[in-house]
């Protein structure tokens, strides 16, 4: 059969595109907090009236409605308060994998990373993480500095620690 | 104190690409334009609507009969886009424009390739121009431009 009998086949499926281009500006305070992922540290602020310790930083408490203006460095390692096991793919990620809500150690809020180095089956809540850094010299001021957080071996965290993160 | 020179900036987007399932109607006119054809579709009413749609926008009653349409016409109104956008049929100015079809009766929405607004009116009679390689989308009719008189 010729190539010309052979008739493409008619169009049923059509992939449409959708892009939204922007110029990101992350504003002084969360730029501080990328500034500082570039030197493997993770930074949050302070609310001078709740107390409360923002990471990232926004530069404001949005409870108080005031300014933060102190700055303080965090360990890194952190407690995990919610999690959820996938098990279908997600572009650069291998099913089952493992995001979680953890509570940085010194912060009042959570933040979501993916959990690895260990089974999903062994996840569970309170267990104790620790960062995974891109390596020394490969960083950009990007959260993906931080690549995932593993098990710190630690012992789980009391209940009463991140009750009300959950 | 944080200033200004620490404040960072980055390029940031936000793609997502949608696979869709094209239905008879669509389908049909997207096969039409990978052949050069554009096709349309018989209303209740008989009017021939261009792009072919599934649903007469009257009754509702499912619409079947596609129908073959020339591939120059009439505008029947215009608009000058002085600044394109990324992603738009064409990276200098030209002009949007509504194309009723010869043996259709809608307007078809398309770019037509001139270069000043002076170039275009209502009423001027406009030729599709195809894309060299075409593949069942709507980019395989690349534009309008101004039919050369025989």
């Amino acid at each position: 059969m010729s190539a010309e009998a052979a008739a493409p086949e008619p169009v049923t499926i059509v992939d449409t595109p959708i892009r939204l281009d922007y110029s990101y500006t992350p504003g002084v305070a969360a730029s501080r907090f990328l500034r500082s992922l570039e030197q493997g540290k993770i930074v949050g602020q302070r609310c001078p009236k709740c107390q409360k310790v923002y990471v990232p930083p926004r530069g404001a408490c949005s409870m108080c409605g005031v300014a933060t203006d102190e700055e303080l460095t965090l360990s890194g390692k952190g407690t995990v308060t919610t999690f959820c096991v996938t098990n279908i793919p997600s572009p650069g990620l291998q099913p089952p994998y493992v995001t979680a809500w953890i509570r940085l150690d010194g912060a009042d809020i959570t933040s979501m990373f993916l959990i690895q180095e260990c089974d999903p089956s062994e996840v569970r809540l309170g267990m104790r993480v620790e960062p995974v850094w891109v390596d020394d010299g490969e960083r950009k001021p990007d959260l993906g500095n931080i690549r995932y957080f593993r098990p710190s071996g630690e012992p789980d965290a009391a209940y009463d620690d991140y009750k009300s993160y959950i | 104190m944080s200033t200004a020179s620490e404040m960072l900036v980055a390029d940031h987007a936000i793609e997502y690409t949608y696979t869709r399932s094209t239905g008879p109607v669509i389908g049909a006119f997207l096969t039409g334009l990978r052949d050069k054809q554009i096709k349309g579709i018989r209303a209740v009413d008989g009017r021939v609507l261009v792009p072919p749609v599934e649903y007469d926008p009257v009754t509702s009653d499912d619409l079947t009969e596609l129908v073959d349409v020339a591939d120059c016409g009439v505008v029947t109104t215009w608009s000058w886009n002085d600044r394109p956008l990324a992603g738009q049929p064409f990276d200098r100015p030209f002009a949007w424009a509504l194309v009723q079809l010869d043996g259709a009766d809608t307007g078809l929405l398309a770019a037509v390739d001139v270069s000043e607004p002076a170039a275009m009116r209502t009423g001027m009679r406009v030729r599709a121009r195809w894309a060299d390689e075409r593949v069942g989308s709507i980019r395989d009719l690349a534009g309008f431009e101004p039919e050369v008189d025989a």
